[in-house]
């Protein structure tokens, strides 16, 4: 039983892991494939996709029409349980921005993290992006290449799964070849984006997402990612062999019973523990990391959220990894006498840099798209298509007034309809009722398209996390208290993505729902809207500059690691989490290679 | 990224949140009401009890499972006539009564959540509203007038951009109501079906937009 608890654990371990989600999901896989025995706590619920995933249930079936609530927060079947903008119990404080707004911090509180029901894009970060401060030198640039992550892309989109394009733009790069599978056919309205943003310059790629458009090849890819490893290989055939290609319906966001789709609890959990070396303790909230005498970390306390008793788990090494802020939470809570001021924060560095995603939408309606035949445009739930950035030449010769780029996310389609679906179309109907107003929904019904910008944020220091000297958690743990500012870069990038959005809707024929944004402060979402939080325990190429180094490893504590987004010194457009993964496993091949030196 | 149904939905019901001035509200508008002065640091914790964080995702649930309905008879009444005037039957569909609109507005206006509770003092202002008028001017309950009155009462309250500025409440009501009536209807299958929906359907391939259609459209 890999399920155990504290009384049941079966140690020693080598590794004890914080977290489940996209980096520890990865840590846990690549230590645990090669013999490592792994520990992994987690502090939310245990969590299965197979038999907790409403894949197929209609909103009729759900209170409210399914329609989001303080309870669930991206609507009642999202896979999220037991978190999201609030966690009951779990407070956090934050100063508001400089407009009085405040950073919004999306937490996941259950086995597999946001994984489970996360967006699914997975774009690699490009060559500038790992050395930006080179480029036009604001931020930092990453002490490691874009050559010494792309094995580890290679490796990550093979074993999760990822469709897409191959693609020659700049700075938009993808694998040897055959790493992604075939994306998702084109509906309709990407076809109009297709044919009509060429005219204003804009380029449009096959979108990548990390679904499986076809069974993955079980017979070759093992060997790949596993050579010489036979043991390793056959786990990783039979966990593929388990998952299904996409069903080309249901909403990736309820979690995927059929596994095609990446989650952890489905991708890189079950194969960790059919190698045996895997124990899991969920219900493990973990506050802090104990110090051996000899300077190296020795394991962890936590409480268990059931019965609120404190823990201690011991291992050879730690791997944090419990979302980028919560680690520099443990970090900054694991005081003792050589560390008064937080492990591994010989810099003062821990919890500065938090970095999110610029994000600014436009919808519009689309007379083209109107009274259109019956058509089922579910794909593999969204993104056959998207924007890459496409103006990085004008970026560098400064001839926009923002350094850095963004990605367009775009969709439309005849989804399901859900209870916002016709609901504020006055302005179109003219205020119809009546039979009048059943022949305009069927009219207007999949003639709406969104454009989602996502773009990069330079690092600043207004943004950054602290204990909060007050308030505890429920457990009895200090909080955090989260400081965020927007830079001008961001706000006038925000700008740019509404008046770009506004042009690709008249270039489509179409009529935005709302007024273009110009005023720089209100284009831009708030902080933490995007939901991807990296930062805070940046990597560097010294002990001075970062916290952690080009091994995700903390410069001040040789065996304490860092497997979230909080390596990342910058984030560039590209959503985050494919990079977390490939780094994790990066971090993991490092761990490795020490624990066969016997530096760990 | 958010999923393209969140997105879609967020995006119209901020437009909904402003119907007459077909704004959708940018994300300062969108903010929580109590973000205050720069300097002021707050707490965030959730306060409100509902279905809780972690329900049974996997059964369906009745109308009612989690909290108690409130509207009366005559309220259910007013509902049912509002409702089917509407969205009627036609020849395509059935009323947005006969596949439990009402049930759908009373479980979302009992529900403890805050903007449900706004939706409540809206929906059954606007009831008592709309059957004083009815009673002024017609010297009966909403529910028991004839078509033609019903529609002399609703058409100067239809168009919340044209109403006159005394109707403004009135309007605003009338525009919530057929937003939820529009839910209601339009999440069941007879309201699916009404739409032509064919997806969420697991399949083995997908074949993407028919080229004949593109042809027609001018797009292959
Ligand atoms: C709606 C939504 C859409 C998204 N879409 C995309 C997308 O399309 N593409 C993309 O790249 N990214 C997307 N993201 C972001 C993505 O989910 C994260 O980048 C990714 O999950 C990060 O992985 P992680 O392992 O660092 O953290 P998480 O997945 O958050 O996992 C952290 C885990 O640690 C646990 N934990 C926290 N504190 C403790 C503690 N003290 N002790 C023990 N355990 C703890 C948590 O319960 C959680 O399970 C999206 C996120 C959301 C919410
Ligand atoms: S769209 Fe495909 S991958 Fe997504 S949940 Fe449905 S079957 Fe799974």
């Amino acid at each position: 039983m890999p399920f155990v608890t504290a009384s049941s654990q079966r140690g020693p371990y080598d590794v004890i892991i914080v977290g489940s989600g996209a980096g520890s999901g990865q840590a846990a896989y690549t230590l645990c494939m090669e013999g490592v025995r792994v520990l992994m706590l987690e502090a939310g619920r245990r969590y299965t996709p197979a038999t907790e995933s409403p894949m197929f249930q209609t909103p009729d079936m759900a209170p409210l029409g399914g329609a989001d609530t303080p309870d669930k927060n991206k609507g009642f079947y999202d896979a999220t349980v037991d978190g999201g903008w609030d966690v009951p119990g779990q407070p956090y404080v934050s100063v508001p921005d400089q407009w009085g707004g405040h950073f919004t911090w999306w937490r996941a509180r259950m086995l597999g993290g946001r994984t489970n029901h996360w967006g699914r894009i997975s774009l690699r970060n490009g060559p500038y992006d790992f050395k930006p401060h080179t480029r036009d030198g604001l931020g930092f640039d990453w002490p490691i290449t874009y050559d010494d992550v792309a094995p580890y892309y290679d490796k990550v989109e093979l074993l999760v799964g990822v469709y897409g394009g191959d693609t020659s733009l700049e700075n938009t790069p993808a694998g040897p070849g055959d790493t992604l599978l075939p994306p998702p056919k084109p509906i309709v309205s990407d076809h109009l984006l297709m044919k009509r943003a060429p005219r204003l310059g804009i380029p449009v790629l096959p979108g990548r997402r990390a679904v499986l458009t076809r069974a993955q090849d079980h017979r070759t890819i093992p060997g790949r990612l596993h050579p010489g490893n036979q043991r390793a290989q056959k786990i990783l055939a039979e966990a593929m062999k388990k998952r299904s290609p996409c069903l080309w319906a249901t909403p990736c966001g309820r979690g995927c019973a059929v596994a095609a789709n990446y989650q952890s609890t489905t991708v890189h959990i079950p194969p960790a523990l059919a190698t045996g070396n895997l124990d899991i303790i969920t219900d493990a909230m973990v506050y802090e990391v104990t110090m051996g005498k000899n300077g190296r970390a020795n394991g962890v306390r936590f409480v268990d959220a059931k019965t609120g008793k404190h823990e201690h788990v011991t291992g050879r090494a730690v791997v944090l990894g419990a979302s980028a802020y919560e680690t520099v939470r443990i970090l900054l809570n694991s005081k003792s006498g050589p560390f008064p001021n937080g492990l591994a924060n010989s810099s003062g560095l821990v919890g500065r840099y938090i970095l999110d995603t610029v994000g600014s939408s436009v919808s519009a309606q689309i007379p083209l798209l109107e009274s259109l035949p019956p058509l089922n445009d579910d794909a593999a739930d969204g993104l056959q298509v998207y924007v890459p950035w496409w103006l990085y030449k004008e970026n560098l010769s400064h001839k926009l007034p923002f350094p850095r780029g963004y990605h367009i996310e775009y969709g439309g389609g005849r989804q399901m309809p859900s209870a916002g679906t016709f609901a504020g179309l006055e302005w179109l109907t003219g205020g119809s009722y009546g039979k009048k107003f059943k022949e305009d929904a069927r009219r207007y019904y999949g003639s709406f398209v969104y454009y989602d910008g996502r773009g990069a944020m330079v690092p600043n220091d207004k943004s950054y996390v602290e204990i909060d000297p007050k308030v505890k958690d429920k457990f009895g743990i200090p909080v955090l208290r989260i400081h965020w500012q927007w830079g001008d870069y961001e706000q006038r990038q925000a700008v740019h993505m509404q008046q770009t959005f506004g042009e690709l809707a008249e270039a489509m024929g179409g009529r935005v729902t709302s007024p273009i944004v110009t005023d720089p402060l209100r284009a831009v979402a708030p902080g933490g809207y995007m939901i991807h939080e990296v930062g805070g325990t940046i990597m560097g190429a010294d002990a001075r500059s970062s916290v952690t180094n080009r091994w995700s490893q903390t410069w001040d504590v040789p065996n304490l690691f860092v497997a979230d987004g909080g390596v990342f010194p910058y984030n560039a457009d590209k959503n985050p989490t494919l990079t977390i993964m490939a780094l994790s496993w990066r971090m993991s091949d490092h761990i490795l290679e020490r624990m066969r030196r016997r530096d760990i | 990224m958010t999923d393209r149904r969140t997105t879609l939905k967020l995006v119209i019901a901020a437009a909904a949140a402003m119907p007459a001035l077909r704004a959708r509200a940018n994300y300062r508008d969108n903010l929580e009401p109590g973000a205050s002065e720069p300097g002021d640091v707050r707490r965030f914790e959730p306060t409100i009890h509902g279905y809780g964080p972690d329900p049974d995702l996997i059964k369906a649930y009745e109308k009612g499972a989690f909290w108690p309905l409130t509207m009366n008879a005559g309220q259910r009444q007013l509902a049912a006539a509002l409702c089917d005037l509407i969205i009627p039957a036609d020849e395509h569909s059935p009323s947005a009564s006969a596949v439990g609109a009402v049930d759908f507005i009373d479980e979302w206006i009992s529900a403890p959540y805050p903007k449900q509770r706004e939706d409540r003092d809206t929906v059954l202002n606007g009831f008592v509203w709309l059957d004083g008028e009815a009673r002024r001017r017609f010297e009966q309950p909403f529910a028991k007038l004839h078509e033609a009155q019903q529609r002399t009462i609703c058409d100067r309250i239809c168009d919340a951009s044209r109403a006159a500025a005394d109707l403004r409440g009135p309007a605003q009501f009338f525009a919530a109501y057929r937003n939820l009536t529009a839910a209601g209807f339009y999440t069941t299958l007879a309201g699916r079906k009404d739409l032509q929906y064919i997806g969420n359907v697991a399949l083995t391939h997908f074949d993407g937009a028919p080229v004949e259609l593109l042809r027609k459209l001018g797009l292959a």
